[in-house]
C-alpha cells in the first residue's frame, strides 16, 4: 500500500468540528460530508485538493467529538492519508475502522511543507518527501491495526471473522 | 499485582487477573450507547457486518438528543431510522421525546450504569459515567455497531494520571471550575490516550453532580476515561436508582501511575475557558471586561438539577441584562419536573430567560440558540472550538452555572460577588 500526493498543512488541535461541522451531521452520506470537509478551516479546501492528496498536521489531530463523519468526510473528499505529530484517540480508532491510513511522525509533521509531493509506504511507515528529498520514519502501525486496514476496515474484518470466532480470540497470557 | 481502578475493570472484563498499560485486549461490554448523530451509522454497520440481533437488547441504549426535538427533515429521518431499529430489536432502552434527555444525564438517572461497568458510547462524552466508578469511553459508530453484534470491543489499556485535590472549595467554585483548571494545567492533549483518576479529600467531599461534570470533561484533556473510586456518595446515588449495586473496584495503594498532580483548592477561583480551546482557562479575577450576547445553562456537563439550583440561587430576584439572551436547558424530563416543582423554572423566566426542552441543542451548534457572526456566549457546556455554537466568527466562553448566571445579569463575564446586593423585602 503506497500513497502519493500533494501536501496540505494544518496546525495543532484540528478538531472534528473543523473537519466536519456539526451543522452537517444530519446526514451520514459520504458524498455530502466530503463536500464540506475542512470547510471551517478553509472554505475552498475541497475545491483545491486532488484525489490522493495528503494532510500533514501538528498535535492532537481529530480532537473533540467521536463523530465518525470526520474520517468519512476526509476519505470522501479524496484525502489518501494523514500525517500528524499526534492524533486524538477516538479519531485514531475511527480512522482505522474507516480504512483511512494515518501516520504519526513528529519530524515529518514539522519539516514537511505545504505543497510538497509525498510518497508514503503504509507497510514500512516510510514517508518520502520528494520535493525536499527527505525521508521520515513514521511510528509503525501495530499489527492488530494493520489487519484492520488490510481487511478494508472493521466491517469487512468482522464479516471475515464471523463463523470462526474461536480462532480469532487472543491467546490469554495470564 | 498492584493495579489502578481502570486496569482492574478492564482486566475483569477481559477475563484476566491483570492488564498492563499498552496491552491490547478484547473486553466484554456492559452497555453500548448511541445518539441521533451516531446511531444511524452504527445501525448501517450492524447490518453491513451481517448483524441480525443485538447481543443483548437490555444492554443496547439509544437516545436521540442532539437535534431533538427534530430540528429539520434530515434530523427527523435520522430519528426515524433509530426508532425503526429500536422497535425491530425490541430495545427497552430507547428514549423518545417525553422520556428522552441528554444521554449522559439520562443514563445515570435511570440507573443504567453501575459501578464497575464497562460502557462504550458513540459519543465522546461517554466518559461521564466514570463518576460512578465505571470504565466508560467514547468511540466511533463502527466500533459501536460491531459491539452491538458481539458485545465486545478492543482496547489499548491506558496509563493513568492521578489527580489529587485537597482543601476546601472557595465560594461559588464547582466541579466545573476544578475541571477547567485541571484542563488548563494538563492541556487539551495532556492526557491523550490516558486515564484520569480523580482522588483526594476534596473529591470525596464532592456531590455526584460535580463528579459527573468533572468526569464528563476528561475527554477535553484528550483522556480515554476519567474515573472516581466509588464511595458512600456513589453507592447512595446508585441505591436510589437501581436494584443492583454494581461492583466496587478501587486502586491499590501502590498502583503505578504515569504521573501524579496535586491541586490545592484554596488557590482555585471560579474559572472561565476562553475561545477556542477548553485549556484556555483563566481565574475569574483575570477575565477582564468581556460583554456577552447569550448565556447557556445546560448540556451533559452542567444541565443537572444541582446546576439549575445554583443558577436559580444566583438569579432569584434578579433580572438578566437587556443585551443578553439566557437559555436554560434542563437535561432530562425528570430534572425539568423537579426544577418546576422547586420553582426554579419560574425564577429563570422571571429573570428574563427562557427554558428549553431537554436537548444538546446549542452546545454543538445544532439548534435552539445559534450564534451570529461576532456574537459571544458564556456557556456551561464543554467545548469552545471555532464555530462550535454557530458562526465561525462567534465565540464561546466556558464556565460554571454560577458564573454563567451571574454574567447573564451583569451583561459581562463576571463573578457572583459583582452582582448588586438584593434589597431585603
Amino acid at each position: 500500500m503506497k500513497f502519493s500526493g500533494r501536501v496540505w498543512k494544518f496546525g495543532d488541535h484540528i478538531d472534528t468540528d473543523v473537519i466536519i461541522p456539526a451543522r452537517y451531521l444530519t446526514t451520514s452520506d459520504p458524498k455530502e460530508l466530503g463536500r464540506h470537509c475542512m470547510e471551517d478551516a478553509d472554505p475552498d479546501f475541497v475545491k483545491k485538493i486532488n484525489r490522493g492528496d495528503i494532510i500533514v498536521a501538528g498535535r492532537n489531530f481529530g480532537s473533540g467529538s467521536s463523530r465518525e463523519h470526520a474520517p468519512i468526510a476526509l476519505k470522501a473528499a479524496g484525502i489518501s492519508c494523514i500525517i500528524a505529530e499526534s492524533f486524538a484517540r477516538i479519531f485514531y480508532r475511527n480512522a482505522f475502522n474507516m480504512g483511512l491510513p494515518i501516520f504519526e511522525s513528529s519530524k515529518g509533521a514539522r519539516q514537511i511543507k505545504a505543497g510538497d509531493q509525498l510518497r508514503v509506504d503504509a507497510d514500512t511507515g516510510i514517508i518520502e518527501d520528494r520535493t525536499q528529498k527527505k525521508r521520515f520514519q513514521a511510528e509503525p502501525i501495530p499489527l492488530f491495526m494493520r489487519e484492520l486496514i488490510k481487511d478494508g476496515g472493521l466491517v469487512v474484518h468482522l464479516k471475515k471473522r464471523q463463523g470462526n470466532r474461536p480462532k480469532t480470540k487472543e491467546k490469554r497470557k495470564n | 499485582m498492584s493495579q489502578t481502578i481502570t486496569e482492574k475493570i478492564l482486566a475483569a472484563h477481559s477475563g484476566r487477573k491483570k492488564v498492563y498499560p499498552g496491552q491490547l485486549i478484547e473486553a466484554k461490554v456492559d452497555l453500548t450507547l448511541a445518539n441521533d448523530v451516531t446511531a444511524p451509522l452504527a445501525i448501517d454497520v450492524f447490518y453491513q457486518a451481517g448483524g441480525k440481533k443485538v447481543f443483548n437488547r437490555h444492554k443496547v441504549v439509544m437516545v436521540p438528543d442532539h437535534f431533538v426535538p427534530n430540528k429539520d427533515i434530515a434530523a427527523a429521518e435520522q430519528c426515524r431510522l433509530m426508532r425503526r431499529f429500536a422497535r425491530e430489536q425490541k430495545l427497552p432502552h430507547f428514549f423518545e421525546l417525553g422520556e428522552m434527555g441528554i444521554e449522559h444525564a439520562l443514563l445515570p438517572e435511570k440507573g443504567l450504569v453501575l459501578p464497575g461497568d464497562l460502557v462504550i458510547g458513540a459519543d465522546s462524552h461517554t466518559c461521564t459515567y466514570g463518576a460512578l466508578g465505571a470504565f466508560a469511553t467514547g468511540l466511533g459508530s463502527t466500533d459501536l455497531g460491531a459491539a452491538m453484534i458481539t458485545g465486545r470491543t478492543w482496547f489499548k489499556v491506558p496509563e493513568t494520571i492521578k489527580l489529587i485535590y485537597r482543601g476546601k472549595r472557595r465560594p461559588w467554585v464547582s466541579g466545573k471550575d476544578l475541571i477547567l483548571h485541571t484542563i488548563g494545567d494538563l492541556g487539551v492533549d495532556g492526557a491523550r490516550y490516558q486515564a484520569l483518576e480523580f482522588c483526594g479529600s476534596a473529591m470525596t467531599a464532592l456531590p455526584m453532580s460535580d463528579r459527573f461534570t468533572m468526569a464528563n470533561m476528561a475527554i477535553e484533556a484528550g483522556a480515554k476515561n476519567g474515573i472516581y473510586e466509588p464511595d458512600e456518595t456513589t453507592t447512595a446515588y446508585v441505591r436510589e436508582r437501581s436494584a443492583k449495586p454494581g461492583k466496587i473496584f478501587r486502586s491499590d495503594p501502590d498502583a503505578a501511575y504515569k504521573e501524579v498532580r496535586e491541586y490545592d483548592l484554596s488557590k482555585i477561583e471560579p474559572q472561565v475557558a476562553f475561545p477556542h480551546l477548553p485549556e484556555n482557562a483563566r481565574p475569574i479575577s483575570k477575565v477582564g471586561k468581556i460583554s456577552i450576547d447569550q448565556a447557556v445553562i445546560g448540556s451533559c456537563t452542567n444541565g443537572r438539577l444541582e446546576d439549575l439550583r445554583i443558577a436559580a440561587q444566583v438569579l432569584k430576584g434578579r433580572a438578566i441584562a437587556k443585551s443578553v439572551r439566557l437559555i436554560v436547558i434542563p437535561a432530562t424530563p425528570w430534572i425539568y419536573q423537579q426544577a418546576m416543582a422547586e420553582g426554579l423554572l419560574e425564577i429563570f423566566l422571571k429573570a428574563g430567560g427562557i427554558v428549553s426542552p431537554p436537548t444538546c441543542g446549542p452546545c454543538l451548534g445544532g439548534h435552539m440558540g445559534i450564534l451570529a457572526k461576532g456574537e459571544r456566549a458564556i456557556a456551561t457546556t464543554n467545548r469552545n472550538f471555532v464555530g462550535r455554537m454557530g458562526h465561525l466568527g462567534s465565540e464561546v466562553y466556558l464556565a460554571s452555572p454560577a458564573i454563567t448566571a451571574a454574567s447573564s445579569v451583569l451583561g459581562l463575564i463576571g463573578p457572583v460577588e459583582a452582582l448588586p446586593k438584593l434589597k431585603k423585602k
